[in-house]
């Protein structure tokens, strides 16, 4: 069994250590003995959308987010159609906004989206900076989640779109209503960074569930000890307050 | 009017008196009264800095960079004193406007004098074009910079703007010296051509070919093509060009050569300065980060007006700036203090970690205080994987201690050789008794936990030797 990973503009999207996601999902499989294998995709380069299992768009600076922007509109369709076809998807912060309908910028200009997710963001004057914790339903059960956010873009839901979670304490898609983040079928969208799957590893191996059955079925994942992340993440609750 | 006011003698004593009647009351009540009586006079007077810097006979110069502005100022400091040129200089954790303000303050005598001959101030990348804007100085050195702490900064780029902004803004005779190995700041030079000295390093052996993780500018400037890169010397600092607009390193006149790095046991350089021969540079600072900051003070200090062999002999006598790098003894084990604040940093630390042989015994200690940095994210960026088969045990302390384990535990250490011990004290004492006697303790503290610790030491742990200033004065 493997999972194949296709981590989509890695050089340029990595404001927020998103290589320690891409660590973790390979960790986690490996210490499971499920076979891994990580392909980097840069502007230009399209990857087979049928063979990957998990897309990875991380965060990335105005500069580099603009360029990956104009690379991704061709993209888009490919994309929409892997996370139909069960795929996994996790995007962070600019990788998120990148992927909702549209960007609205301080100037009023329009910036189209893949329209991956059904919303939208418009850039906001005060930056929303600290640890956040939102409470989750993944998969039926309660989660609590714990991560950081740094954004001034504020994004929001279209109706009867379902968000990550609820927040807990910190500012979430856009510091008004309550919501973090957005999860449509397999693919998550979130602000959550820190980075967010080391100390989430229920979150982590809900989307490495999604990634295996899209080739092998319902797969149940063998337990690991997670006692260190468990602590790691309590003291990121805590230092949420 | 008011200009006047402010500029009369009386108005000058009174200042100084009322600066000094804070530093009195604040360090009775246990703080440094390194920026308090900066800010008291600042709100009364916010030009007061550019007044003072005014009269200082040799101008004054100032240090900016993510990496290395405390090590270098040090430097520039020793150099100086080589020099005989007294200096009226701020400390680090005093490196904003009311910090400078506050060293100029101290010096001053009541008369107006400046009190000293050369003012050395680093200063904060954010508020370094406000304070260059105050005092007219003489040198700017821009050194590099890194991801650091984004929560507390916004984005790279904004700082980079900001600097490029403030170019414009320096006097036509400000002598700009800035690091040609890093493209997000080499291009200030090309806004002033001619005031602008260029320092690097030319030794393609000294780095490598393939970039570490954090690196962070690896696009042009100019276009946002991909840079094409001869050689990586430490993050995103290298030889690189962009084959799209042209746009490439400028070629620095101040350089080194020959780079011979001997893990702890120090490194040591070429220095090419315009119109002289090479002489060689011994630092006893590990890794070529410290050959970074070593280069870039004779830079500065070439830029002042002074002969490289002052520089050689400063260079050859500095020890290490507070908490950077220090080797301590205790109980007869030997105990090496590192302080890693950022991607870069770190990751030149692991670097010369993987020099020293054998298996190490380590304890990182990370906090997350405003001065750390609240985001804990770039502990994910280091390259801890390259040093995971070399740790024999790991001592994991600071307010974010689980946090840190568990970046070791995920690049590849073993769990039954991760210790989590959230205080200092305690996590200290347990990474000495993991130590054998004939090895050394490599601690890895962040910025707070380093002076914290170092309080911890002094206060519990009886270290043999000199430790130096236990706080910065």
């Amino acid at each position: 069994m493997e999972v194949k990973i296709a981590h989509l503009y890695p050089s340029l999207m990595n404001i927020y250590a998103d290589r320690g996601n891409i660590i973790t999902l390979s960790q986690r499989c490996s210490w499971r003995g499920i076979g891994v294998r990580v392909d980097d995709f840069g502007p230009g380069e399209t990857p087979d959308w049928q063979a990957y299992d998990f897309f990875y768009l991380g965060g990335g600076q105005d500069r580099e987010q603009l360029l990956v922007a104009r690379d991704l509109a061709a993209k888009g369709a490919g994309l929409i159609e892997a996370v139909l076809g069960g795929a996994a998807l996790l995007s962070i912060c600019g990788g998120y906004q990148l992927l909702g309908e549209y960007y609205r910028t301080a100037a009023g200009d329009t910036m189209e989206g893949v329209g991956l997710f059904k919303a939208h963001t418009v850039a906001g004057s005060r930056r929303c900076i600290g640890n956040v914790v939102i409470e989750s339903r993944l998969g039926g059960s309660k989660l609590k989640l714990a991560g950081f956010e740094n954004h001034s873009g504020k994004t929001y839901l279209e109706a009867g779109q379902e968000p990550l979670g609820r927040v807990v304490s910190g500012y979430g898609n856009n510091a008004e209503d309550g919501t973090e983040g957005i999860i449509y079928r397999g693919a998550i969208g979130t602000y959550m960074h820190g980075p967010l799957l080391p100390k989430n590893p229920g979150l982590t191996d809900f989307l490495l569930r999604v990634a295996l059955s899209r080739r092998h079925g319902e797969i149940s994942l063998a337990a690991l000890d997670d006692s260190l992340e468990d602590a790691a993440r309590a003291v990121a609750v805590k230092a949420a307050r | 009017m008011l200009e006047i006011v402010q500029n009369s003698k009386a108005a000058i004593a009174a200042k100084i008196a009322l600066a000094r009647t804070v530093a009195l009351i604040s360090g009775r009540a246990g703080h440094g009264g390194t920026t308090l009586p900066g800010r008291v006079v600042r709100a009364v007077d916010p030009g007061i800095s550019g007044r003072l810097a005014s009269r200082l006979p040799r101008g004054c110069m100032l240090v900016s960079a993510t990496n290395g502005k405390t090590t270098t100022s040090a430097m520039i400091a020793r150099i100086m004193e080589e020099e005989s040129i007294s200096l009226a200089r701020n400390r680090e954790g005093a490196n904003l406007a009311a910090g400078v303000a506050t060293a100029l303050l101290k010096k001053a005598s009541l008369g107006g004098g400046p009190g000293a001959e050369l003012g050395l101030f680093e200063v904060d990348e954010a508020v370094f074009p406000e304070v260059a804007r105050q005092l007219d100085p003489k040198a700017v050195l821009l050194m590099n910079l890194f991801r650091d702490q984004l929560d507390r900064y916004g984005e790279l780029e904004h700082l980079a703007e900001i600097w490029r902004a403030s170019m414009a803004r320096l006097s036509p005779l400000t002598t700009t010296v800035i690091n040609a190995d890093d493209p997000l700041v080499a291009g200030m030079a090309r806004l002033r051509p001619e005031q602008s000295l260029c320092f690097g390093i030319e030794d393609a052996t000294a780095g490598g070919l393939v970039s570490q993780h954090a690196s962070d500018s690896k696009y042009c400037t100019v276009c946002g093509h991909p840079f094409d890169y001869e050689v990586f010397y430490m993050g995103h600092l290298g030889k690189y060009h962009c084959p799209n607009c042209g746009n490439r390193r400028p070629s620095p006149t101040v350089f080194a050569e020959n780079v011979s790095l001997d893990g702890m046991r120090g490194s040591s350089f070429d220095l090419i300065t315009p119109g002289s021969s090479r002489v060689r540079v011994d630092i006893r600072l590990p890794g070529l980060y410290n050959v970074y900051n070593a280069l870039a003070a004779a830079a500065g200090c070439t830029a002042m007006g002074l002969a490289p062999a002052g520089i050689v002999r400063g260079l050859a006598a500095f020890s290490a700036a507070f908490g950077r790098v220090e080797t301590l003894s205790i109980g007869g084990k030997s105990v090496c203090l590192l302080l890693v604040k950022n991607p870069a940093g770190f990751n030149e630390v692991v670097r010369t970690l993987l020099i020293e042989p054998g298996q190490k015994s380590l304890m990182v200690a990370l906090n997350d205080r405003i001065a750390d940095g609240r985001d804990i994210s770039w502990i994910w960026d280091v390259d801890l994987e390259n040093l995971a088969g070399g740790v024999r045990s790991a001592v994991c302390s600071g307010t974010r201690a689980e946090e840190m384990a568990m970046r070791l535990k995920y690049a590849g250490v073993e769990s039954q050789r991760l210790n989590v011990r959230r205080g200092l004290r305690q996590a200290f004492q347990a990474a000495l008794d993991q130590t054998n006697s004939d090895e050394t303790l490599y601690v890895l503290p962040t910025y707070t936990a380093m002076l914290a610790l170092r309080q911890v030491i002094h206060q519990h742990f009886r270290p043999e030797g000199e430790m130096g200033d236990l706080v910065w004065k």
